[in-house]
């Protein structure tokens, strides 16, 4: 007999990060998944195949990622909270329902596991991809966890955030923590806030399916009840109906990339260490930063003022943090395992205030700790 | 003033419609609204979804909760829905295009696994919204806006491709039979699995001016019908005498198992 697990599998695990993700994600209330096969992204399917059934949602195995970008837009206004996996090459082909899904305000949570171009190594060469891939205004929120436990927590928080504002959410993973294994807190259910789309009040004749103030996000509507609203990807006005007017489409994206620039506050977050003095900081992201707490740990015990400040957050860019630590320091070394792409946000940011400088590395490999130590030395000299 | 009763079909100032004058897909967009009259379905309690093309452009103008807008991928938004929603009927509208070129490996799949959609295709021969180009459904030798020497590829026949994959209910009619179409959808909306209905329709402004040197719907119109036979009179005629004509007629129409979703609980498991 095959014992059926509960949504939630509160305690304490030894996890693989994909594991981990899945089991953030059905905390979080998903209850459709979508994928096609790709390492490093398999074990999230593999796992959705045997849980989804468990708790009484939805998988899919289908012919491409269209199907599943397409297949989770789809299930999403069905009333589903929905979640697809993938990795670089995958979300190549998602672009375009991601686009969709801005455009009709549809929440959506991708999970991209980051690799190498063809092959399966460390990487974080798509950070750049996950926010500009999609044509058209848009704003994206991207998470980037650097452990398991995160990989747990930041998709519970990513369902949360697609929900509340009716846009796609990513996930940043990579290969490093996806395929790692190591301790996983799952906390009582009651203990796991969850937030969940608002579905209209307003009767069938009085709803106006994409009428909202600026910064905020309309209600949604059940499908087949006579709220008669069309989703189409084409310029439209508040009731739904295809318009081309220049004014009407400039407010259309107005207020969808507003209601996730008016609300940084709630949307991005960071975490610091040893910032409060320090005279040089490291910025990085994902696993990333892993080898930089540890750098920053040698670099103080040899004295030096050094500190990490962590972006959880990758975009929206946490602009508002990155300023406060150039101001604070006058050295910043933005640290990230491809040739150097997110720095350019960090320039940009912290440029005036502070000196920035890149600690790249492209081997498919993370960096040592030893590596950030001496790039710390070199810049302190 | 006296209104057409089956404008309650359509959604409140959706006219007037982008179609050209004579297109076919308009006259589908009639046929549907016919059957689900007939059939005493309520517009509103289904869901329309369209692609992109003129043909996609159908569930906008309807009075029912509708996806629009990308090209192809029909299917697969189905496919979402019917997994969380089983007892919403769903209907789509894709041009030829739309389900054969950029949506052909969905259409397959979606056989395949019969999911419980209806599937009605415009065939008007070519790409009608972009302006006339070849489609997978252009028959050779005819020529387009990028066939302009002919085009020198076989045409592909739905009704076989979709039997093939595993379809449980396929239909093909043209617009010159208004009375078989509406028949033919009315049975596609009952049917229970993938049901497919393809309508072979004269598209005037891309097709015609090129292919028979004429944007004249009621001369493609007799194009057609010239070209159109039964499936008993197709019986008689040899794989080449049958090239670049349209064999009308209910071609399949039975029961399997609906698609639920890829991954179940073992039987026991699940009492
Ligand atoms: C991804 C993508 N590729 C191309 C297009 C351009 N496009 C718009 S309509 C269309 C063809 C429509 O032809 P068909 O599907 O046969 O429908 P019809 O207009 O003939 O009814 C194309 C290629 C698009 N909108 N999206």
């Amino acid at each position: 007999m095959l014992l059926r697990r509960p949504r939630v599998l509160s305690g304490t695990h030894f996890m693989l990060g994909n594991f981990a993700a899945v089991e953030g994600a059905l905390a979080a209330g998903c209850n459709f998944f979508a994928g096609y096969p790709i390492t490093p992204a398999n074990e999230v399917s593999e796992r959705m195949a045997e849980r989804m059934p468990e708790v009484g949602g939805k998988f899919l195995q289908g012919e491409d990622e269209l199907c599943s970008i397409y297949a989770l837009a789809g299930a999403a206004l069905a009333g589903a909270k929905v979640l697809t996996a993938t990795a670089s090459a995958g979300f190549d082909y998602m672009a375009e329902g991601i686009e969709y899904a801005i455009s009709d305000e549809i929440p959506m949570v991708i999970m991209d596991v980051q690799r190498t171009r063809g092959e399966n190594f460390a990487t974080q060469a798509d950070v750049m991809q996950m926010r500009w891939g999609a044509a058209g205004d848009h704003e994206l929120i991207v998470l980037a966890p650097s452990s398991v436990q995160e990989l747990f927590d930041f998709t519970i928080r990513a369902f949360n955030l697609a929900e509340k504002y009716r846009n796609p959410v990513i996930v940043m993973s990579e290969t490093t923590i996806a395929l790692m294994r190591e301790r996983l807190v799952i906390p009582p259910a009651d203990q796991i806030k969850i937030i969940n789309r608002k579905m209209t009040q307003a009767q069938p004749g009085d709803y106006v399916p994409f009428r909202a103030e600026m910064g905020c996000v309309p209600d949604m509507a059940p499908l087949g009840k006579g709220y008669n609203t069309l989703y189409s990807i084409n310029p439209h006005n508040e009731f739904g109906s295809i318009k081309w007017e220049p004014e009407i489409f400039e407010r259309q994206y107005e207020r969808i990339t507003q209601k996730i620039l008016m609300n940084l506050d709630d949307i991005v977050t960071t975490d610091e260490y040893q910032t409060e003095d320090a005279e040089l900081i490291l910025i990085a992201y994902g696993s990333e930063t892993r080898p930089c707490k540890d750098a920053v740990d040698v670099a103080r015990g040899q004295g030096k003022k050094v500190g990490l400040l962590k972006l959880n957050t990758v975009w929206p860019v946490p602009e508002k943090q990155i300023l406060a630590a150039a101001r604070k320091a006058n050295k910043i070394l933005a640290v990230e395992m491809n040739m150097g792409k997110y720095a350019g946000e960090i320039e940009r940011v912290a440029g005036c205030h502070a000196e920035v400088k890149r600690v790249t590395k492209n081997l498919g490999a993370i960096h040592t700790s030893g590596e950030i130590v001496a790039a710390i030395e070199e810049s302190l000299r | 003033m006296i209104t057409n009763p089956m404008r309650e079909a359509l959604k409140p100032n959706s006219l007037p419609h982008f179609f050209c004058p004579g297109c076919g897909a308009a006259q589908v967009l009639n046929f549907f609204v016919r059957a689900m009259d007939e059939l005493q379905i309520p517009m509103s309690s289904i869901l329309g979804i369209g692609g992109v093309g003129c043909t996609a452009r159908i569930p906008v103008y309807l009075k029912l909760d509708a996806m629009h807008g990308i090209h192809g991928r029909t299917l697969p938004w189905a496919t979402g829905i019917k997994l969380m929603q089983p007892d919403l009927k769903v209907v789509i509208f894709a041009g030829d295009g739309d389900a054969a070129a950029i949506g052909g490996n969905h259409l397959i799949q979606a056989a395949r696994r019969n999911l419980d959609v209806t599937m009605i295709v415009v065939n008007n021969l070519n790409y009608g919204m972009t302006g006339g180009q070849v489609a997978p459904t252009t028959y050779s030798t005819l020529r387009t806006t990028t066939t302009p020497y002919g085009n020198p590829e076989p045409a592909f026949d739905l009704v076989k491709l979709v039997e093939a994959a595993g379809a449980t209910f396929v239909s093909r009619w043209s617009t010159n039979r208004p009375h078989q179409s509406v028949r033919a959808i009315k049975k596609a909306i009952q049917h229970k699995g993938f049901s497919f209905v393809e309508i072979v329709s004269q598209c005037t402004t891309g097709f015609g001016r090129k292919a028979i040197n004429s944007a004249s719907p009621t001369k493609l119109l007799d194009w057609i019908k010239d070209r159109s036979l039964t499936i008993s009179e197709a019986e008689k005629l040899s794989d080449e005498d049958l090239a670049g004509k349209f064999v009308l007629g209910d071609f399949v129409d039975k029961q399997a198992p609906v698609f639920a979703g890829s991954s179940f609980l073992p039987p026991e498991e699940d009492e």
